[in-house]
């Protein structure tokens, strides 16, 4: 998983554009436009309801946006999304392993449906699997996993097509302290590595404190983009969990639960 | 970017996709048992109790008096097919509870081929145990004919017809606990209200007029219709044209409910 299949190019890996969605009445995103480059690490930041699991199922091609585009390396998700979508990782909130498969049968039914050899799937798997240590629950069924060990066979498996743009969304909920750890540097690492760039959905300020960039959301509205030090500062130099808070307090939005 | 060849791809997502469904099926040896034990009940306890259900009649396409064993074998290969559909659907609810579904929508390929290889997949199921089911008539005395291998084609496109019912439902079925509503207002009365168990005639004759229109207008009696048939060695063209038809507007309605734009995920994923 350290080759990309993709030229490493300036154009953004995710261009969103002026996304709108509403729920009937119910405004649940407004004009909100992000870009993201290889080997960023942007956080999006935001206090239940706020937006993100909205973003999310965009960005993944699940949901439609009433307005606005979203393109993944170039590709349109509404009129290219199977392009679209092969350039894209995704680890859902809700896990989305069959616990009734072993490791490997659940990570090669992904590599067959995004039309991997299986012999090539088979070394990126053992690859992929060292690298987290899972390697000795390669044949275990899934439902014999810690939840942390679930979570990164999830994130092995966003992984096995070598995605340029990786979406976690609340992917440590659930997580041991040491497990959340794990997840996060994982994560960092990757991205550093300049392979991937990753949008990190979580409502804990601790998990996105090193991100390039932080954008906060809240009530469907991007409240505030730019570095963690730049929120800091914003509100005049107090912490960052504290600046999330007194942001989320100041707007009216309601506050993190 | 390398890409795989379109061809090369869906064959690897068809079995991933059918793959998955025979796996989860041969791991549950009691889902096999269970599906065959339910028409072998019918087989054996109805066509004792309902021997003499026809009287001297001789209903098409039998050209002589047949035993009502062998009048119920197409309605129960379509009760197999019936309940495997609704069963297909079962799982689609569940794989959208566990968010299985969430991966097989982002995966890199027309949501219509994907739902395409879900039917396929079911339909390989209710085959493979209706096939089964015919090896166990045989045993229980239903003379075996070449016309039962020339019925495979029929006993397809009623399965694919039952799946893309299912795949429909599933659009619709929001939880698992919805399964006992299917049971009651979709499986049973498709069941019940055709020709599987006895002759339009029958109801007619017993003056339940509306019951008989029922029937005939039934797509579950066209499938029955079609096999029954078929294991006679003849086509029906009125009943295949029938189940290819529902089949397609089926399949044409899951794809819909399942097109983002449109459909179930534009409410919920």
């Amino acid at each position: 998983m350290t080759s990309r299949p993709f030229p490493k190019t300036t154009e953004p890996v995710l261009q969103a554009r002026d996304l709108g969605k509403s729920y009937g009445p119910r405004v649940a995103l407004q004009s909100v436009s992000l870009r993201l480059h290889a080997g960023d690490m942007v956080a999006l930041l935001g206090p239940n309801g706020a937006g993100k699991s909205t973003l999310v199922q965009l960005l993944s091609g699940l949901f439609v946006p009433d307005q606005g585009t979203i393109q993944i390396l170039g590709h349109d998700m509404r009129t290219q999304a199977p392009r679209a979508l092969a350039g894209l990782g995704v680890v859902f909130q809700q896990s989305a392993l069959d616990a009734d498969l072993s490791v490997q049968a659940n990570l090669l039914f992904h590599t067959d449906l995004h039309g991997i050899a299986r012999s090539v799937a088979l070394q990126r798997i053992a690859k992929g699997l060292q690298q987290h240590g899972l390697e000795t629950e390669r044949n275990a069924p899934v439902k014999s996993l810690s939840g942390g060990n679930r979570r990164k066979v999830e994130l092995v498996r966003a992984l096995l097509h070598q995605p340029a743009f990786l979406l976690m969304d609340e992917a440590t909920v659930g997580l041991d302290p040491a497990s959340r750890k794990a997840l996060v540097d994982s994560v960092y690492a990757l991205t550093r590595s300049g392979t991937v760039a990753a949008l990190w959905a979580t409502h804990l300020v601790d998990e996105v404190e090193q991100a390039d960039r932080v954008i906060v959301l809240n009530k469907g509205v991007i409240l505030f983009e730019g570095t963690p030090a730049g929120l800091s500062e914003r509100c005049g130099g107090i912490s960052m969990e504290r600046a999330f808070l007194q942001l989320c307090a100041q707007t009216g939005h309601g506050v993190p639960a | 970017m390398t890409q795989t060849p379109l061809l090369m791809h869906l064959a690897r997502a068809l079995r991933a996709v059918v793959g998955r469904e025979l796996h989860k099926f041969l791991r549950q040896p009691s889902r096999l048992a269970s599906s065959l034990v339910r028409p072998l009940l019918w087989f054996v306890v109805f066509s004792a109790g309902f021997h003499n259900v026809f009287g001297v009649a001789i209903i098409a396409p039998y050209e002589t008096y047949v035993d009502y064993k062998e009048y119920m074998l197409p309605g129960l290969l379509g009760m197999i097919a019936l309940f495997n559909g609704m069963q297909s659907s079962l799982s689609m609810v569940y794989d959208r509870e566990m968010g299985v579904m969430r991966l097989l929508l982002t995966a890199p390929l027309p949501r219509g081929w994907l739902l395409g290889f879900k039917l396929a997949g079911s339909t390989a199921l209710s085959l493979v145990q209706m096939l089964v089911f015919l090896a166990v008539a045989w045993a229980f005395g239903v003379d075996a004919t070449w016309a039962w291998l020339a019925a495979l084609p029929a006993m397809v496109l009623g399965a694919t017809m039952l799946a893309a019912l299912g795949l429909m439902l599933s659009v619709h079925i929001r939880q698992l606990e919805n399964f006992a509503g299917t049971m009651n207002f979709v499986i049973f009365p498709m069941f019940f209200i055709s020709t599987a168990l006895y002759p339009l005639w029958k109801l007619r004759e017993s003056g339940a007029l509306w019951l008989y229109q029922l029937a005939q207008v039934n797509p579950f009696t066209a499938a029955v219709e079609l096999i029954r048939y078929a294991l006679q060695g003849q086509f029906n063209a009125n009943a295949a044209l029938t189940v290819a038809a529902t089949a397609a507007l089926s399949f044409a309605m899951a794809l819909r409910g399942y097109d983002p734009q449109r459909g179930w995920v534009r409410h919920r994923a």
